[in-house]
């Protein structure tokens, strides 16, 4: 692939679908190996990217993966949208995430049908309860991991933990939850100010150049 | 169906600030107010969701998607938990490149950040508490505590790999229930 890349026989438009195939590949590779969510990919897409295939640069790489965990959706989506829009606007960003989301799509239908055959089985159903048990604990994981970032004062230890009560107690929405915590530091950032207390935004741990703390290792 | 599948899809994606298991709740709520699924049936869906390759929420989206609607429902409901990621990564691609410095982004992280460690810690919670089907204390809640804490141990101290854990438990399970 890559010595057709360089030919300069090579028009344009197939220049730039031999990239977006490319895209496309990267990601499809990436997807079925990763345990664990999004984060779990977050290696192994700056392996393939930044170190092997040098179509990034290390520090450009940085600031995509950590706007892709502050974004919305799936850290592992995300990043794969940002890197095929850089190389190739647009589709390249549809050609990425359809890499990354097609294999995975296809493991969890097929999955899902050869449970729903063997979902009376007393076997089938004792192992499920054990992988019941496995996936509390990698949620618990990610709550911890969450919370190492997140919780550094008082005000975002109440939140962290007033949020499940009312959500155990009322039954609400989530999403209103989200939508308290979009306006929560737009109302209280002031306040503090106007008071005249020390405002601090984020752990300073954060601001260090330890990448692994800058990477909020919650599961996708 | 298959439209208000896709749009209830898109909204969540919208809104699904933390990822995967933060957004469990965000999916279960819509599910269960929708009727499409019982509380044991989400739990087999995040289940089998967590134990495939992958996003857990774009697997859950495709798994629930599935089972509402067949392969269509998966379909739809994939592209509606991802399209929003592609539209606002472009935004931010073409408008704020370098947002991630910016005083108002941290602002708006920091009361994000607690609120999605709670909306995981409650979708922990909401998942251990299904798995007690008794109220009272019984051999399969002795197992289920035991299968949890070890998996802690492992995922923490021996930082073993999630496909480990999963299969481990898996085995577990058979031994115990």
């Amino acid at each position: 692939m890559r010595t057709t890349m360089k030919t300069n026989a090579m028009t344009n438009t197939d220049l730039r679908i031999s990239l977006l195939f490319q895209l496309f590949w990267v990601f499809v590779r990436i997807g079925p190996v990763t345990f664990g969510g999004g984060y779990a990919m977050i290696p192994m897409i700056e392996r393939e990217i930044s170190a092997k295939r040098k179509w990034l640069g290390e520090e450009e790489m940085d600031e995509i993966l950590s706007l892709a965990g502050a974004a919305p959706g799936g850290v592992g989506v995300n990043a794969a949208a940002f890197i095929g829009y850089r190389l190739a606007g647009v589709k390249g960003a549809i050609a990425a995430i359809a890499g990354i989301t097609i294999p995975t799509f296809i493991i969890v239908c097929l999955l899902s049908a050869v449970y729903s055959q063997l979902a009376e089985e007393p076997k089938v159903i004792a192992a499920m309860k054990g992988i019941h048990g496995a996936v509390i604990a990698l949620i618990l994981v990610a709550a911890y991991r969450m919370a190492k970032n997140a919780i550094f004062d008082k005000t975002t230890a109440v939140t962290a933990l007033v949020i499940p009560i009312v959500l155990l107690v009322s039954g609400i929405n989530p999403i209103y939850v989200i939508a308290v915590g979009l306006i929560i530091g737009f109302v209280y950032m002031p306040i503090k100010q106007l008071l005249g207390l020390q405002v601090r935004t984020e752990k300073d741990s954060l601001n260090n150049s330890d990448e692994e703390s800058n990477y909020p290792e919650y599961y996708i | 169906m298959i439209w208000n599948l896709f749009f209830i899809f898109i909204k969540i994606g919208l809104l699904s600030f933390g990822g995967g298991y933060a957004i469990l709740p965000m999916i279960q709520h819509e599910a269960m107010a929708g009727g499409w699924l019982s509380e044991k049936e989400f739990q087999e869906v995040v289940s089998i969701a967590g134990m495939s390759p992958g996003p857990v929420a774009t697997n859950s989206a495709t798994l629930i998607g599935y089972r509402v609607a067949g392969i269509e429902g998966a379909i739809v409901s994939t592209l509606g938990m991802v399209l929003p990621s592609l539209i606002i990564i472009i935004v931010i691609s073409i408008f704020f490149y370098r947002v991630r410095d910016s005083q108002w982004i941290k602002t708006l992280f920091y009361g994000l950040r607690p609120v999605i460690t709670g909306l995981i810690a409650y979708a922990a919670i909401r998942f251990g508490l299904n798995s007690m089907e008794h109220a009272f204390v019984t051999w399969q809640t002795i197992g289920m505590l035991i299968i949890v804490f070890a998996a802690l141990y492992g995922l923490m101290k021996y930082k073993l790999h999630p496909l480990t854990i999963i299969v481990a438990s898996g085995i577990l399970g058979v031994a115990f229930f």
